[in-house]
């Protein structure tokens, strides 16, 4: 009886929002939002990768917890380093049953493809999931190196003879690389590869001689005893890596997070950007996503929305103009 | 050794406990049915269901998702064969012998040989998974950038003759494949390339399906109708069980091609840049080289469907090695497979085999009880599916033209690559009536950026230097291989000269 | 047009192409950079350049009549083929114009109506079980079994009650 009187309130209460929602009380209608067909969760990267991993699992949580009367539907568009996947959401403005998981590209994209007429601050902005780290890596076959002092006087006898490994050019560990190459005044090699697992792999196999990369994608290496990180780019030590300094201790400026939240369209309606901040704020607090950030080395101690997630997207594109301006774009793109 | 087997014996039977079980059924006719759809692979299928397998405990999802995996890589022949269209890059290849032996009313042929070498390669990847996936994890690690070109190189050697005899329009076709490969974000430099008229849809560059499905859908389709003049015959099969029977006795004819491929799928799958798609397209260019009969291959012979069923089944097992070891997926696929244990909270890497064996061996236990199934629920539907071929065309026509719409559609939603679909298609039938060959276009387009992407990532390593190939032991010896497969028609050919003008002279 | 006059235009065409194609990569480095190896536009520059000599290749033959083709004074498309694949590429060309307008479903019912009654001369209930069978068979697998939402354009209001009943 129960299950009936449920399974009737599920079907008419999303029957009379759609009506509410569809304009016939359109004045009264201000908090009643809530989603009219299958909301499209567009993922700025392939499939495999952080970001699709977290969608799905979001997606997955959705759906177990009964959060919304549509499904949400991962649809991966990881075109040129996410161009593609801003563009179409630009394309999307004033569409509530769009919202997009970000990385880091979703500001440097812009700053690097100068034609893609994109600006990432017009876009509505929901919830910051986390914040994932990034450490130095080498493999522990490499017993010279204990420390950055070793390594960087390692990196600077090796000369462009050194191989560091990363996502692509212009992504977020290229410019860290370039920020380390800036700061302590070496050139590396920097070979791009498809996605941090694949890096991950070559550093074993010793086709590479260190990466930057997520810990999430080394840690498993970590723990077998085949790679090893040097330095954490933190603010203070993760709880996982109690022993690793952070490079502020060891007196080099460089901290770095890249950010994973979700962002709709420009000119989502109000009511529909507070629907969405709802939701991925109960999904945020949920036992489920709070595990996950702790096995993968994620950052998830603060929740931002809104337009707080706003001013911070400013502050980072900013961040990140300076960033690319300082170490210049063509040592990030090679050419 | 011992130990191993007595994990797999358990893993076996815990696919045989009733919730596992009833997965793997489910999984496989789902699996099946979307692998048939052109344009749907094991991709969707399992992404789609995996917010599903949060119902279920973590070994039962798996095996549920691996059900589907093998399901659609069985189901990706019978579109091949029936429709002539590849549903998946994996099935490429069977379509050049498998379309033909349809159209000569031997689809049943066709379907059984690609349901029996299917399950030859599934068994042999599993045994050799069961013995060497330790050391072949090892032998994985040793790949780099150097030996993945290698391997390419190995790979473009295997299909050389594939094209036809106009050697300038050969050459031609595979040149436009590689370069309609470039098309999108060059992750080297991190810069977009070729984006025609800032046209946002080309950023994701040109999927190989678009180009596939537009080739073999719709400009095979405007093809028969302009040589059969709307007249199609209906291809008329009997289809009885003894036929059938007759059809599975039938696997000595290509035993030895199937146990070859297997073995080359399986191991070229395990190297985590290649996959299924390399391995099929290798296994099908190995069995023209060394047939008896190369000239029959591309024209309906059976040991050309049953050589890439075989590999590509048989790497499907296999990029589950890097998979499970390293936690790095061999095809989009085992990404999302990968993606579905990280959030059960397995971890895949290194210690993933000693730390939860049960999940492990559980895993290729049902892998194993999955391919049998597959076969089983294959063959009983083998009558359904030749049934197809006998619909009128002005029905099935319609159909195939729809499928392909949004099979085009589906694999990135932006209706930009159903148009370009379009376009391949009208284009591919115009040339294919000057004897363009296209087929080589096809495989261009699949093999293109890897071999560019490892090409320049060796040379980035080397600074420049292009004897990194052959300094590298593991990278030289592919490129000797591959040289010797270029050779091995050349010398054929002069033998047969020689013989031809040996008997000419004596008569 | 005769087949050789189409091989010859074909080869022209495409040379052409090349040609486009070489220019576009152009835009980008096609040189090899020092300790780099190639540029990111070498690789499809020098491609092109490649499909160009073939087409050039190609042309020398034509002249030369080496070719099938360039021998063969049969006609390229004969009023009959031109018929039967017009219709259908003319077919498919509506079915993605209309489908920007009035979504994947209409569309494919005025497709299925024209293909199987006009060109098919098939019976009005078969012609109606199909029109109406194959769009719906379409949408319980792409929408419900595999969520892989098709275009509907303007007609998306109409699909409102159906999700209502899909989701409940």
């Amino acid at each position: 009886m129960t299950v009936f009187t449920s399974k009737l309130k599920k079907i008419a209460i999303p029957a009379i929002v759609a009506l509410v929602s569809t304009g016939i009380f359109a004045g009264a209608a201000q908090a009643a939002w809530s989603p009219k067909k299958p909301v499209e969760f567009i993922i700025m990267a392939g499939t495999g990768g952080g970001a699709d991993q977290i969608a799905r699992l979001l997606q997955g949580l959705i759906e177990k917890k009964g959060l919304s009367p549509r499904p949400f539907i991962p649809i991966n568009k990881p075109g040129g380093s996410g161009g593609e996947a801003l563009r179409y959401l630009k394309d999307k403005a004033g569409d509530d049953h769009v919202v997009m998981v970000t990385l880091n590209s979703f500001y440097t994209t812009p700053i690097i493809q100068k034609g893609l007429g994109v600006d990432p601050t017009t876009f509505t902005p929901i919830g910051r999931m986390a914040l994932d780290t990034f450490l130095l890596w080498v493999n522990s076959d490499q017993k010279g190196i204990t420390d950055l002092d070793s390594y960087v006087k390692a990196v600077k006898s090796a000369g462009k003879n050194w191989k560091v490994g990363g996502t692509g050019s212009g992504q977020e560990d290229s410019i860290l690389t370039a920020m380390m190459e800036k700061e302590f005044g070496y050139e590396v090699t920097y070979i791009p590869f498809p996605g941090g697992g694949t890096v991950a792999k070559n550093l074993i196999g010793k086709h590479i001689d260190s990466t930057v990369n997520n810990p999430a994608e080394q840690n498993e290496f970590y723990r077998a005893g085949k790679s090893k990180p040097l330095v954490q780019f933190t603010g203070e030590r993760m709880a996982a890596y109690p022993d690793i300094p952070t490079a502020k201790e060891l007196g080099v400026d460089i901290e770095y997070y890249m950010q994973r939240s979700i962002n709709g369209p420009p000119g989502m309606s109000k009511e529909a950007q507070e629907w969405y901040i709802n939701l991925f704020k109960t999904l945020y607090e949920s036992e489920e996503w709070q595990k996950f950030c702790v096995d993968d080395g994620l950052d998830c101690t603060e929740w931002v929305a809104g337009d707080d997630l706003r001013a911070f997207h400013a502050e980072q594109i900013t961040r990140h103009t300076d960033l690319i301006n300082s170490v210049g774009a063509a040592a990030i793109t090679g050419e | 050794m011992g130990e191993t087997l007595g994990l797999l014996a358990g893993g076996l039977a815990q696919a045989f406990e009733p919730i596992n079980f009833t997965m793997i059924i489910i999984g496989c006719v789902l699996g099946l049915l979307v692998g048939a759809m052109p344009g749907l692979g094991s991709v969707n299928g399992v992404a789609i269901l995996l917010p599903i397998t949060f119902l279920v405990p973590p070994t039962a999802a798996i095996i549920f998702l691996a059900a589907i995996y093998y399901g659609a890589m069985y189901g990706g022949a019978i579109s091949s064969i029936t429709l002539g269209i590849p549903g998946a890059s994996t099935a490429v290849a069977t379509v050049f012998d498998g379309r033909p032996l349809a159209q000569a009313g031997k689809a049943d042929k066709a379907l059984t040989a690609a349901a029996m070498a299917s399950f030859i390669g599934g068994t042999i990847s599993v045994v050799l998974f069961t013995l060497f996936a330790p050391p072949l994890a090892e032998f994985a690690l040793k790949f780099g950038p150097a030996e993945e070109f290698a391997l390419m190189v190995l790979a473009f050697a295997t299909f050389i003759g594939l094209g036809g005899d106009d050697i300038p329009k050969t050459i031609f076709s595979i040149l436009i494949g590689l370069v309609l490969a470039t098309i999108g974000l060059d992750i080297i430099s991190g810069q977009p390339r070729l984006i025609f008229f800032d046209v946002s849809g080309f950023l994701h560059g040109i999927n190989f399906l678009v180009l596939a499905i537009g080739i073999y859908g719709i400009g095979e389709m405007l093809w028969t109708l302009e040589q059969t003049k709307g007249e199609v015959t209906v291809h008329n099969v009997k289809l009885s069980m003894k036929e059938i029977i007759k059809d599975i006795k039938d696997v000595k004819e290509y035993i030895g091609t199937t146990t070859l491929g297997s073995v080359l799928g399986y191991f070229v799958g395990t190297l985590p840049a290649a996959g299924a798609t390399p391995a099929s397209l290798m296994s099908y260019g190995l069995a023209k080289t060394f047939s008896k009969q190369p000239e029959t291959f591309g024209k309906g012979n059976v040991s050309g469907v049953a050589a890439p069923e075989a590999a590509n089944n048989a790497a499907s097992t296999g990029s589950m090695l890097p998979m499970i070891t390293l936690g790095i997926p061999g095809s989009p696929t085992t990404a999302i497979l990968l993606g579905g244990m990280i959030i059960w909270g397995l971890r895949p890497g290194p210690l993933l085999f000693t730390e939860h064996p049960e999940f492990v061996w559980g895993l290729i236990g049902s892998l194993y009880v999955a391919n049998l199934a597959t076969l089983i629920i294959n063959l009983m539907f083998i009558p359904v599916f030749v049934k197809i071929l006998t619909l009128p065309f002005t029905i099935l026509a319609p159909t195939i033209y729809i499928l392909c719409v949004v099979g085009g559609y589906a694999p990135t939603q932006t209706m930009h690559d159903v148009w370009l679909m379009f376009l391949f298609g009208v284009v591919g039938y115009l040339l294919r009536k000057l004897n363009y060959p296209v087929a080589p276009a096809v495989l261009a387009i699949v093999l293109g950026p890897l071999a560019e992407r490892s090409l320049r990532q060796s040379l980035l390593s080397s600074q420049g230097d292009p004897m990194i190939f052959l300094e590298r032991p593991i990278s030289l010896i592919c490129i000797l291989i591959a040289v010797a497969l270029v050779l091995v028609p050349v010398f054929q050919k002069m033998k047969r000269k020689r013989k031809a003008e040996q008997s000419g002279q004596e008569s | 047009m005769t087949v050789r006059t189409a091989e010859f235009v074909m080869a022209i065409v495409l040379s052409l192409c090349s040609i486009a194609l070489m220019i576009k990569s152009a835009e980008l480095n096609i040189g090899w950079i020092e300790g780099r190896g190639p540029g990111s536009g070498a690789w499809p520059f020098w491609l092109a350049t490649g499909m160009l000599i073939c087409c050039l290749w190609t042309l020398l033959r034509w002249f030369r009549r080496v070719t099938p083709e360039s021998r063969n004074t049969n006609l390229y498309m004969s009023h009959q083929t031109m018929v039967i694949v017009g219709t259908s590429a003319g077919a498919i060309l509506f079915l993605l114009a209309a489908t920007h307008w009035i979504g994947l479903y209409a569309s494919l019912v005025f497709f299925l109506l024209f293909y199987l009654k006009y060109v098919g001369r098939h019976t009005w209930v078969l012609t109606i079980a199909l029109t109406i069978g194959i769009p719906v068979f379409i949408f319980c697998l792409f929408e419900w079994a595999l969520k892989i939402p098709l275009p509907k354009a303007i007609t998306e209001p109409l699909f409102y009650p159906i999700y209502d009943l899909m989701y409940s």
